[in-house]
């Protein structure tokens, strides 16, 4: 028998646990956006001293599980004593890793930094040599060619690796209901407990996440579209004068 | 007016030495082309001019202004202000081989985009720019496309188009139709030799023996590093010299 009620009458507390989940995704997707795109250009320099690390952030942060990451940050750096002096004074950086909220964000944004610096490394890495010397031969700067030509051209051709990127994120914040976050998962688990009904409560959650993915399969088929025009194939040229 | 001026230009690869001392000198007007057999360096000795590759020795100057180089610890040359080399740069303008154009941008975004950007030119004023020279060369109609759209003559015609935009000193060509289909050489031909026509300095590195013979004021033919000869067109296929300017010509000219 199907309980029809939890939807009747949690419905609420899902859309709550939506809005944190879209919170947490969102927040954290742009900060490591905004954090890979230098570290990015750092990863793929010749100097082992600037790519080092670099690699080395990228290698911790893909190398473990993000759940392993969020209970270290949020129950493992409680235990020394310093983070819990800095604590007692009201330091406001550290008191980020008290709240569970800052916790999952730090560690949602540094672990999907850590992706997505790789993603655009490598597509910097494939940016055509003959488009570098051609922005060389033409007087640019370092600087000018990095900002109007191998970023531009890397960021459209990482698109589609990133879109599978966002999608994992999405569906990782889920793991912020172990650190008594109420996620759309969280709330999921709620109405398990209140309702037992565990099949209802868990489909709910999961036809979220299917419409929320699916919304931004979307979204990038629209992105690539717009961004992604010089790479697909010809299409018939309209006959001009 | 000399345009560009090198001096014995050395390069060299390991022990491989690739150019054992070139020398050029280009007034305004001149359209010096450079031929000789795959190997021989004549493409070396074009993408030192503009460091793209680093020369072990030489000098290089610019409508007057010698780039300053500096011995670095490897004992290369080393380029010793950047935004020196930056600002000639914008005077050498080059026409590739394989094009490389900007794939992400239109046709007009790329010619519009070193004035812009490297130049300072105001934006509306690189568009009309832009339009006139995409205008000479004849593919202004596809301003919008993308280069991946166009065949390899139409990108090369649009490669052109940026190098003029940039109002170069100096045209620089690097085997500029040797990567496309033969049927397709003519059409970039042709504009090279509208440019000529119209007076503008220009250092060709081709196997094109025609284009070589009608519209350049100077043939060089390299060999093994060398200048084996050089002078007027007339001169350099008409009554050659070396024994291996001979051998280069009845293996290039049918």
């Amino acid at each position: 028998m199907i309980e029809w009620s939890l939807f009747a009458e949690s419905w609420p507390a899902y859309l709550d646990g939506l809005w944190l989940t879209v919170k947490l995704t969102a927040l954290s997707l742009v900060a490591g956006l905004v954090l890979a795109i230098p570290l990015a250009v750092l990863r793929v320099s010749p100097n082992r001293w600037v790519a080092g690390p670099v690699w080395a952030y990228s290698y911790f942060f893909r190398g473990t599980p993000m759940l392993v990451q969020l209970l270290l940050m949020y129950y493992g750096l409680g235990q020394f004593e310093w983070i819990q002096a800095q604590w007692a004074e009201g330091n406001r950086f550290w008191l980020v890793f008290r709240d569970p909220y800052g916790c999952a964000l730090v560690t949602f944004a540094l672990n999907t930094g850590a992706y997505t610096t790789e993603i655009i490394a490598g597509a910097l890495r494939a940016m055509p040599h003959g488009e570098i010397e051609a922005a060389r031969a033409c007087g640019m700067s370092r600087f000018t060619m990095l900002r109007r030509i191998l970023l531009p051209g890397a960021l459209r051709r990482a698109l589609p690796a990133y879109s599978n990127e966002i999608i994992f994120m999405l569906h990782g914040t889920s793991i912020a209901s172990t650190v008594t976050l109420v996620d759309l998962t969280g709330a999921a688990r709620n109405a398990y407990s209140q309702f037992f009904a565990p099949f209802e409560a868990f489909i709910f959650a999961g036809l979220i996440y299917l419409c929320l993915t699916f919304a931004l399969v979307g979204l990038f088929r629209l992105a690539e579209r717009r961004w992604l025009a010089h790479l697909r194939p010809r299409t018939p040229v309209r006959k001009a004068a | 007016m000399t345009q560009l001026t090198v001096e014995d230009l050395h390069k060299r690869y390991g022990d491989h030495e690739v150019l054992k001392g070139v020398s050029l000198s280009a007034e305004a007007g001149d359209v010096i082309t450079i031929i000789g057999s795959s190997g021989s360096g004549k493409s070396t000795f074009l993408r030192c001019i503009n460091f793209l590759e680093q020369p072990d020795a030489g000098r290089i100057s610019v409508a007057g202004e010698e780039i300053r180089l500096v011995p670095g610890k490897d004992g290369h040359l080393r380029v010793a202000d950047a935004k020196q080399l930056q600002r000639l740069r914008t005077r050498l303008a080059m026409v590739f081989q394989h094009f490389n154009l900007w794939a992400h941008m239109t046709v007009l975004e790329n010619v519009v985009e070193a004035p812009v950007h490297v130049l300072g030119v105001p934006k509306k004023e690189a568009l009309e720019r832009a339009m006139a020279y995409l205008d000479k060369v004849g593919i202004s109609r596809f301003k919008d496309s993308y280069p991946a759209h166009l065949s390899g003559g139409q990108q090369q015609r649009v490669a052109i188009a940026r190098a003029l935009a940039m109002e170069p000193a100096v045209l620089l060509f690097d085997e500029p139709t040797s990567a496309l289909d033969p049927e397709l050489v003519g059409e970039v031909l042709k504009v090279m030799r509208g440019l000529a026509e119209e007076g503008r300095t220009m250092v060709v590195v081709t196997h094109e023996m025609g284009f070589a013979r009608e519209v350049s004021s100077q043939v060089m033919f390299l060999h093994q590093g060398l200048a084996e000869e050089s002078g007027p067109p007339a001169q350099v296929f008409g009554q050659p010299k070396s024994e291996r300017l001979r051998q280069f010509l009845s293996g290039n000219l049918k």
